[in-house]
């Protein structure tokens, strides 16, 4: 019982800057920006919350220099691509290795060197509750962070007017403009405040769930896998979230499955999230295929079976608005 | 617009981009604590300053061309074949693996069917990140990015376990090959001249394929309007699939080449990174083949300078990365801004 406990709450450390990372992405696509430069920005982030909490000796300091990070890099994405109308995915493809380089460049004076890291937090209350206690009783703010803005952002979108208008944006610029949404300018505010969520990612490794800093640190590939369960998640951020979790679990049961067979190679276990990501939105992405269209002609249970994993990317996803154009 | 005066405009905007990258670099060096000048000696010192670091330029201009004219042809049906890194990687694999019954030498023209089993390497790997794409849906960002850490992995998992070194298995790689097995080098130089010609036919290969033939008219015809093609019989999901076969083939050529022709043996970062850095490449010609030689040799500059700068002033050598990420966002910037100011003076 014990061990299950502290199963969880191992999943749900480890899964917290994923899905930070997960509701950054969602927020900034559901208005129609890919920022595909998550997995350097969160490096980036990552170096910059351990170095800035190690000069200033306050952890809390380096959160917030990893959202300053996070917030930057969305900020030169919006400059280039959505501004300037050059190629989103381009500047964010070209922004993930620059912000590696720039990462282990920078980072080179702080690596595996001892810093500060986020306190554990203890509720009272509920710590001392039989099983629920080990799970959520005792974990780093980051975990606590990661499942309040999951369910804020979760009733924001759907439940409340920026939301639906975040929503439109995405969908139907075209609409929205025409209603008075000012689409352009919520895609920069989005892409911006799904890049801070993206820096307190990197800083919920750097300073919480992989404390230090190194070449490797440990995070690289979690902003693939992000944007990943971003389409896995069908751009909802429970779903999202959930995918998140899923990919924790992986990460612990591989961590108990190296225990238990230490004959196997240990590769395996680092490499195996990425053939699971491939399969994941083969997953979701099979039922628009002809050759399964036909087959679920054939088999309509396999449609039923599928129609639940289904999803459909926002309309105007990765497309340039700019009404000025057509004047 | 005037001949002239276009290349002007050309001239401006390169005057521009380099200005703002230049700026941009110094800055991240003054962050850094590092003597901004003393660096930017090293960088170019370190590349160019003698013949025999001329040649180490040339040995990694050779990857870069190959992988940038592979990309070429990825990107021609508008194809992001970040996959090629791992396709680098299979080529080189297969390559060794091809090598690995010769343990005692044997005739040169064995390097001929190792280069063709890396060609194939990189072919296969290219294929499953495209028929993912055509048969799955997967977008080839996320199978080709998926299989490169797989291909990471496979590499890895082959030095530490079946093709380990008799007695220790380390990051220092496999076993070395058989020196009969080795391309040929320039007398005294780390550049050989098999490589060197490869990387010449395959862009010039590129170059014809895309503007002169029919095949190449109609990867760019599914990259500008797949419906379009698709309505004039031009099959896009095959020709999305000959293009990442082609593109594979020449990027497990780089990596074949990186085994027979420089490491001698399968090591972990046997691909460099060079696939991703020439997708910097060929984004920064804006796809202009001709621009390809010369982008890859700068590049090829910074990467070998960088190597002194973890000695010379204990800076990671990571910096070329930093400078060729800062020029191509420069440039992009610059294009960009052009495009801005242009649209403002038309609403005037």
């Amino acid at each position: 019982m014990d061990f299950l406990a502290l199963t969880i709450a191992g999943i749900l450390s480890a899964g917290a800057p994923l899905v930070l990372a997960t509701l950054g992405e969602t927020l900034t696509e559901r208005a129609g920006v890919i920022n595909l430069s998550l997995d350097g920005t969160v490096l980036l982030a990552a170096m910059t919350g351990f170095a800035v909490a190690l000069i200033s000796g306050n952890p809390w300091w380096g959160l917030v220099g990893s959202v300053g990070v996070g917030v930057a890099t969305a900020s030169i994405l919006a400059l280039v691509g959505p501004v300037l109308g050059r190629s989103q995915l381009a500047v964010g493809f070209i922004l993930t290795l620059f912000c590696r380089d720039l990462a282990y460049f920078l980072g080179h004076p702080y690596a595996r060197k001892f810093g500060p890291e986020l306190p554990v937090w203890s509720i009272p209350g509920i710590r001392n509750l039989p099983f629920i206690g080990p799970i959520i009783g005792y974990q780093s703010p980051v975990v606590y962070l990661s499942l309040a803005l999951t369910f804020f952002f979760w009733w924001w979108l759907f439940s409340t007017r920026s939301g639906l208008e975040l929503r439109a944006v995405g969908e139907e610029p075209w609409a929205a403009f025409a209603r008075g949404i000012k689409v352009q300018r919520l895609r920069i505010v989005y892409t911006l405040i799904g890049g801070a969520l993206v820096g307190l990612a990197g800083g919920a490794f750097s300073l919480a769930v992989k404390p230090g800093w190194g070449r490797p640190q440990g995070a690289e590939g979690a902003g693939w896998i992000a944007l990943a369960i971003v389409i896995f998640g069908g751009w909802h951020p429970l779903r999202g979230a959930l995918g998140a979790y899923l990919f924790a679990t992986l990460q612990v049961l591989g961590i108990y499955l190296q225990e238990l067979f230490p004959g196997l190679p240990a590769v395996l276990f680092q490499v195996a999230p990425f053939p699971v990501m491939i399969l994941t939105l083969l997953l979701v992405n099979m039922g628009r295929t002809g050759w399964f269209k036909d087959l679920a002609f054939r088999y309509p249970g396999l449609k039923r079976w599928l129609i639940r994993w289904q999803v459909t990317a926002p309309a105007a996803l990765g497309l340039d608005f700019r009404p000025e154009k057509e004047t | 617009m005037l001949p002239a005066a276009r290349l002007g405009l050309s001239l401006g905007r390169l005057a521009a981009s380099l200005f703002l990258s230049l700026v941009f670099t110094t800055l991240i060096l003054l962050i850094a604590g590092a003597p901004p000048i003393d660096t930017f000696i090293i960088l170019f010192a370190g590349g160019l300053g003698s013949v025999a670091k001329l040649a180490q330029t040339m040995s990694v201009w050779i990857p870069l061309v190959l992988c940038s004219s592979a990309l070429l042809l990825a990107f021609a049906p508008g194809l992001w074949n970040i996959g090629i890194e791992g396709q680098i990687i299979l080529g080189a694999i297969f390559a060794t693996g091809f090598l690995r019954p010769f343990a005692e030498g044997g005739s040169p023209l064995i390097l001929v069917g190792a280069l063709l089993a890396g060609m194939i390497g990189g072919s296969l790997w290219a294929y499953i990140a495209g028929v993912l794409k055509t048969w799955g849906r997967v977008h080839e960002i996320f199978g080709g990015l998926g299989l490169n850490f797989v291909a990471l992995g496979l590499t890895l998992w082959l030095i530490f376990g079946p093709w380990r070194r008799p007695g220790v298995a380390s990051m220092s790689g496999t076993e070395p090959l058989h020196p009969s097995l080795w391309l040929q080098e320039f007398k005294g130089l780390s550049l050989n001249p098999v490589s060197l010609a490869l990387a010449l036919v395959a862009i010039g290969l590129v170059i014809y394929l895309l503007r002169s033939t029919r095949w190449g008219l109609s990867l760019k015809a599914v990259g500008q309007n797949p419906d379009a093609a698709l309505l004039f019989g031009l099959k896009p999901n095959k020709r999305i699939l000959e293009s990442m076969l082609a593109c594979g083939a020449l990027a497990g050529l780089a990596g074949a080449l990186q085994v027979v022709g420089v490491y001698h043996r399968l090591l972990p970062a046997i691909s460099s990174n060079y696939g991703y850095t020439a997708l910097l490449v060929t984004m920064l010609a804006s796809f202009r083949p001709q621009l390809i030689p010369p982008i890859c040799f700068f590049f090829a500059l910074l990467n070998v300078g960088s190597i002194q700068l973890p000695l010379q002033l204990k800076l990671d050598s990571s910096l070329s990365g930093v400078i060729q990420g800062v020029l191509v966002l420069s440039v992009f910037l610059v294009h960009g801004l052009e495009g801005r100011f242009r649209l403002g003076r038309k609403k005037e």
